[in-house]
């Protein structure tokens, strides 16, 4: 049985413990790799992590790609979304398809 | 292509014939294999980016929400309200095969028996504004989960459909044209050989014949 977690600075976080979420708040990139690690090794199944934060992560998070769990999935913050969830989507299809197929035909 | 030349021998003729019949039917596989994962993937990913954007809107407007949560009341009345939380959520994690990639699939159960049932404080110190604020992220939670299994599997299919093209690419255009030159080149070399075999002969007839009876065949020598 696994769990899921939410990282990223207190304000934008601290409403997800009420569905049931478990929530992690880091303030330095060192607290939140060491967080990301014991998270990512442990029982949880998903973990969303805000944008700003996914930033300074990309490292990490890029190691546990091909993996089956976790899923590290960007959320947007507080401050505002970044488009880097997007981005990452954007990307994938760049990896599989060789070119943005998807984007350019919605016309963003 | 020319740089690792075969030995021109019968043997290695038919064994490269052999690797130019699997080299052909593993490509005609691959590519089938490519071609479903990339349908497959298209699907997921039109998924993955509505759901994406979906998610996005839900969870900055439960952001606006509680922030209009908080500036309406203490922020120690706040955290003591969400101190405790009533819900759980427990997830199983199940491996799902597409055309050989494992890709997750996420199912959930939250600990009380109502998912909505989510406040685990009393109404009376609160304003209403969180009420609204964590229904409004208890509401987006299932797209939240679909996003991470559906994002997942892209991720995962992405990294399959490179592979798989490579490969594809590979044999397509190094593979099978490398080994169809070298088959060449050997058949060449064996015609090469039988023909001049047989002058050999024919000249080696011409001598003997010419020392028996200074008799000549056809060809005239010099």
């Amino acid at each position: 049985m696994r769990k899921i977690a939410v990282m990223g600075d207190y304000d934008s976080i601290y409403g997800f413990q009420t569905v049931g979420l478990s929530v992690y708040p880091v303030s330095t990139a060192e607290d939140a790799k060491k967080t990301f690690h014991k998270l990512a090794s442990g029982a949880y199944g998903i973990i969303f992590v805000t944008e700003a934060l996914c930033e300074q992560l990309s490292d990490e998070i890029e190691k546990y790609r091909g993996e089956l769990t976790p899923a590290v999935i960007p959320i947007p913050g507080v401050s505002g979304n970044t488009g880097r969830g997007i981005e990452g989507v954007k990307k994938t299809v760049e990896q599989a398809v060789g070119s943005d197929i998807l984007f350019s035909e919605e016309g963003r | 292509m020319a740089s690792t030349r075969v030995n021109p021998t019968r043997m290695e003729l038919t064994r490269l014939k052999k690797k130019r019949i699997t080299a052909i039917r593993g490509h005609k596989l691959l590519k089938d294999k490519r071609d479903e994962l990339i349908r497959r993937y298209l699907d997921l990913v039109k998924e993955n980016m509505e759901l994406r954007r979906k998610v996005e809107a839900g969870i900055l407007a439960a952001n606006h929400n509680f922030v209009i949560a908080k500036a309406g009341m203490s922020e120690e009345t706040l955290n003591t309200a969400l101190m405790a939380p009533k819900q759980g959520v427990n997830l199983e994690v199940e491996k799902e095969n597409i055309m050989s990639v494992d890709i997750p699939s996420f199912k959930y159960k939250t600990r009380t028996a109502d998912a909505a049932d989510v406040w685990s404080y009393g109404f009376a110190f609160t304003s209403s504004d969180l009420d609204d604020a964590v229904a409004s992220l208890a509401d987006i939670l299932p797209d939240m989960v679909r996003l991470a299994e559906c994002e997942k599997s892209c991720q995962l299919l992405a990294s399959e459909i490179e592979k798989t093209r490579r490969r594809v690419n590979a044999l397509e255009h190094v593979i099978i044209p490398e080994t169809e030159a070298n088959i060449k080149y050997i058949v060449m070399k064996l015609d090469e050989n039988e023909r001049s075999t047989q002058i050999r002969l024919m000249k080696v007839k011409d001598m003997m014949l010419d020392k028996a009876h200074g008799y000549t065949d056809k060809i005239p020598t010099d």
